[in-house]
């Protein structure tokens, strides 16, 4: 058989090899697939238990990565013991590592075992939007300028592009004061998980900020990045919270690079 | 949406203006009074919870270390107090202590 034809086979047998080899790498009490044979054609059980630790062990690992915060919180015990079960139901879709792990926090806010934490699902969520926003694409923020150079009669029209970097969490419990304890390792103070905070993720040039939203923040920011208009997203944030200091919200957006770019919208 | 609260112009002009200018663009500062002015201003405003440790950060398969963790076997395991859940008070008055809910 010509070298060339010996390859395309062997590049058409791969694929289902490879599948079959995996079938099995995440379950310790499946059998070892047929057609994985080890020397002097023997169950090549300790060499196929290599491929399950690495394959476990390193998305675990990656796990522990993405969510120190939470890991601190929990222990390392609990921790690997939680990230493996979400490893065996959820294998990784993407071949990119740091891309895993998105629907982690749903599985804590599932797990049985963390229901004592009911803030550790917020607290992930945190962690995984200051990933993203870590990897999300560069882009210029937007400059005060920009809004300075609008003429008042339109500025209630005025629209906003998100910053790719730009993610909110919405939080019952006190996620951004945990998720900052946390993501250090010294000690701290008693923290009272019940005070509801909402965090902003966002990245002006490399530097990845997460904040706490004041009140109305959240609203305000959620329906600017939705794309609508100034004047409704701030009459929005007013009604849902009275206290609701619109030039601070303006301040605090431009200064953590919330938007990339504006445009005014076509009708009054 | 006719419950709405309409924002007037001149509110949202007032609003932008104080916006802009506390965006200060004044002579430039020695560094340490940009990170004293940078917190004060901060605090006030948005309150910034955590910044910086990007190094090291870029997450998981930025290095190609071994494993050496035995961790692929184990469908149980025993709870363990290790973390900082002790810390932290949850609704209701529990700690968040590492047992499962009855």
């Amino acid at each position: 058989m010509p070298a060339a034809e010996a390859t395309s086979v062997a590049a058409q047998r791969l694929p289902i090899y490879a599948a079959n080899l995996a079938r099995g790498l995440l379950d310790p009490d499946h059998p070892i697939p047929a057609g994985i044979v080890g020397p002097n054609g023997k169950r090549p059980v300790k060499r196929y238990n290599v491929y399950r630790n690495n394959v476990t062990a390193s998305l675990v690992d990656a796990l522990a990565a993405i969510f120190p915060a939470t890991r601190r919180i929990t222990g390392v015990e609990f921790f690997r013991a939680m990230a493996r079960f979400y490893v065996r139901s959820t294998p990784p879709r993407s071949s990119l590592l740091f891309e895993y792990g998105r629907d982690f926090p749903d599985f804590i806010a599932r797990y049985e075992y963390a229901q004592a934490m009911p803030y550790l699902p917020d607290t992930a969520r945190i962690e995984r939007a200051w990933l993203d926003a870590y990897h999300a694409a560069d882009v210029p923020t937007l400059a005060p300028q920009a809004l300075g150079a609008i003429s008042p009669d339109l500025l209630a029209n005025v629209m906003f592009v998100p910053h790719p970097a730009t993610r909110i969490v919405r939080s019952r419990f006190a996620a951004v004061r945990i998720f900052a304890a946390n993501r250090q390792d010294g000690p701290f103070d008693r923290i009272e998980a019940s005070v509801p905070e909402d965090a902003l993720v966002t990245r002006r040039d490399l530097e990845v900020t997460v904040r706490r939203l004041p009140p109305g923040g959240a609203a305000f920011l959620t329906q600017l990045l939705a794309g609508r208009p100034l004047g409704d997203a701030a009459a929005s944030a007013f009604n849902g919270a009275p206290g609701f200091d619109l030039a601070a919200n303006i301040t605090g957006m431009i200064e953590a690079g919330v938007f990339s770019a504006l445009h005014v919208g076509d009708h009054a | 949406m006719s419950v709405t609260t309409k924002i007037s112009a001149a509110v949202l002009v007032s609003a932008v203006t104080a916006a802009i200018t506390s965006a200060a663009f004044a002579a430039p500062l020695t560094q340490a009074e940009v990170a004293a002015a940078t917190a004060a201003h901060k605090e006030k405003c948005y309150g910034v919870a955590l910044k910086g440790q990007n190094d090291c950060a870029a997450g998981p398969g930025t290095t190609c270390q071994g494993t050496s963790t035995v961790d692929f076997q184990g469908n149980s395991w025993k709870f363990v107090q290790g973390g900082t859940c002790t810390s932290i008070v949850v609704p209701g008055g529990k700690h968040g202590s590492l047992t499962p809910l009855p």
